[in-house]
């Protein structure tokens, strides 16, 4: 029997509220089959199951909110009894998380589980007050409820958002509160600058030969089989990181794992505000044409506010480009646990030399910052290097 | 295809994009991308979303005829039958 927990997305995850099921009790789920949907202060978030078998019960109740680590159902692996006690019995508040015990730690165990289990005991209110309480930002909990048993009502919470007078709504675009993605972005910013040692390195690079690449490869193509450069740029990271592999993993607990694969986060803005870095898995192994079906389909799905909890955290690495709009250098901030970040600036034609004449030619300026905890300047240098060069031969990309 | 209808295709297709803005406030000789804070790949997007409703190939090569929202409707007008 496995836990099926309430994912963390990244150190800036406390909490998620659980708004959907996919699957029902008894039903087969797969690995990597996605069974739930978790509200999230990046959106709607899809989240998969990480093993084989059969959705055993559900743990928590829809639109509960729980600690990142919380078990919401229990996974029957393949020829494992149904728990028939469990699910026949009384619905109870839904249990506290269990640390595990030393002696049964096992690699379901290793992802990573709240310190701190939070419990205030259920809270009795409507889904429909519950849903008007998230859009109006008002905490029901505390709210005093006016319904049968003090349950909290769609009245109480109109109260509540008129004592609580915000100067204005949360923002909503897509699927996204403005507010609560403010607050995980700057949770997890001040994370990273109090914890991890930046350092920051950047060189400017010739691009004519990797837009004269993507000119001609797109020439005669219909618009949605066209490569947008920023397809190139992932591809010229993924593969100098075959050569400086410390680049890529996570920092956790005073270790570093480097990645066993590539998956690159790409930053992707929102309309309205805040941003999001979710993966484009194993990109090393994957062809111009491939990187470029993944980067549409995110964005597109970043756009509708609903992504996969594995792809906001798998990223091994992020690359941030500022597009056509911007200005020359950017320097980011790394996203915790991962220990660089590659920036993008926008192109821009500038004088060059090249062989003894001064031409014009496009260029855009990396920029990279890394973790001094793993990694110096001298090997920051080389990757970004590394990464100029791999953009001089796109062909090779 | 009459203009009424080209222009009510890239209205519909920019609405798509960006929901937030409206024709009436956006400067139509202006930068698109700047007026309706829009990046490459959701330029992309348009002209995917043009290119099929309305049958046109829209090169990539023919992109800087497409700057702004009149250019657009120019282009548009110009190669449509």
């Amino acid at each position: 029997m496995a836990e099926f927990l309430m994912p963390s997305l990244g150190a800036d995850m406390e909490a998620g509220t659980l708004v959907e099921w996919l699957k029902k009790p008894g039903d087969p789920v797969r690995r990597g089959e996605i069974i739930a949907v978790v509200e999230t202060q990046k959106g709607a978030i899809e989240v998969e199951c990480f093993e084989d078998g059969t959705l055993d019960g559900y743990l928590v109740e829809l639109n509960t909110k729980v600690p990142v680590g919380t078990p919401l159902a229990m996974i029957r692996g393949d020829g494992e009894e149904p728990a028939a006690t469990r699910t026949e019995a009384a619905p109870e508040p839904p249990p506290l998380p269990v640390k595990p015990e030393p002696d049964k730690v096992d690699a379901a165990s290793l992802r990573p589980l709240p310190t701190v289990a939070t419990s205030r005991g259920r809270l009795r209110i409507s889904p429909a007050a519950r849903r008007l309480a998230t859009e109006k930002g008002v905490d029901p909990a505390a709210l005093a409820g006016t319904g049968p048993g003090g349950a909290i009502q769609l009245a109480d919470i109109g109260a509540g958002a008129a004592r609580a007078a915000p100067e204005a709504e949360p923002q909503r675009t897509g699927g996204f509160n403005m507010y609560a993605m403010r607050d995980a972005i700057a949770a997890a910013m001040a994370r990273s600058k109090r914890e991890i040692p930046h350092y920051y390195m950047s060189q400017t690079c010739d691009l004519t030969k990797a837009e004269a690449f993507i000119a001609e490869r797109n020439a005669g193509k219909a618009p949605e089989e066209r490569v947008l450069v920023a397809a190139l740029f992932v591809k010229a990271v993924a593969k100098a990181l075959k050569k400086y592999k410390e680049f890529s993993g996570h920092y956790e607990n005073g270790v570093f794992a480097p990645g066993e694969t590539v998956h690159v986060g790409m930053a992707i803005n929102i309309r309205g505000g805040g941003l999001v870095a979710p993966a484009i898995h194993y990109a090393q192994s994957l062809d111009l044409d491939t990187v470029m079906d993944k980067t549409r389909d995110l964005v597109a799905r970043v756009r509708a506010g609903r992504f996969r909890a594995s792809e906001l955290s798998d990223p091994t690495i992020t690359v941030t480009s500022l597009g056509d709009r911007g200005v020359e250098a950017m320097y980011p901030i790394i996203y915790p646990p991962q220990v660089a970040i590659v920036g993008i600036g926008t192109p821009v034609i500038r004088p060059w030399v090249v062989g003894d004449e001064v031409v014009p030619r496009s260029t855009v300026t990396l920029t990279l910052a890394a973790d001094h905890r793993v990694s110096d300047g001298h090997r920051g240098g080389l990757f970004l290097s590394a990464i100029d060069k791999n953009l001089q031969e796109p062909e090779k990309l | 295809m009459s203009d009424d209808r080209l222009e009510s295709a890239l209205r519909q297709e920019l609405h798509k994009i960006a929901p937030d803005i409206e024709i009436a406030d956006i400067d139509p000789d202006g930068d698109m991308r700047e007026e309706f804070d829009i990046d490459s790949m959701d330029f992309l997007n348009l002209v995917a979303a043009l290119s099929k409703s309305l049958d046109l190939p829209m090169q990539e090569e023919d992109y800087d005829q497409m700057g702004s929202y009149n250019a657009m409707l120019a282009y548009l007008r110009a190669h449509s039958g």
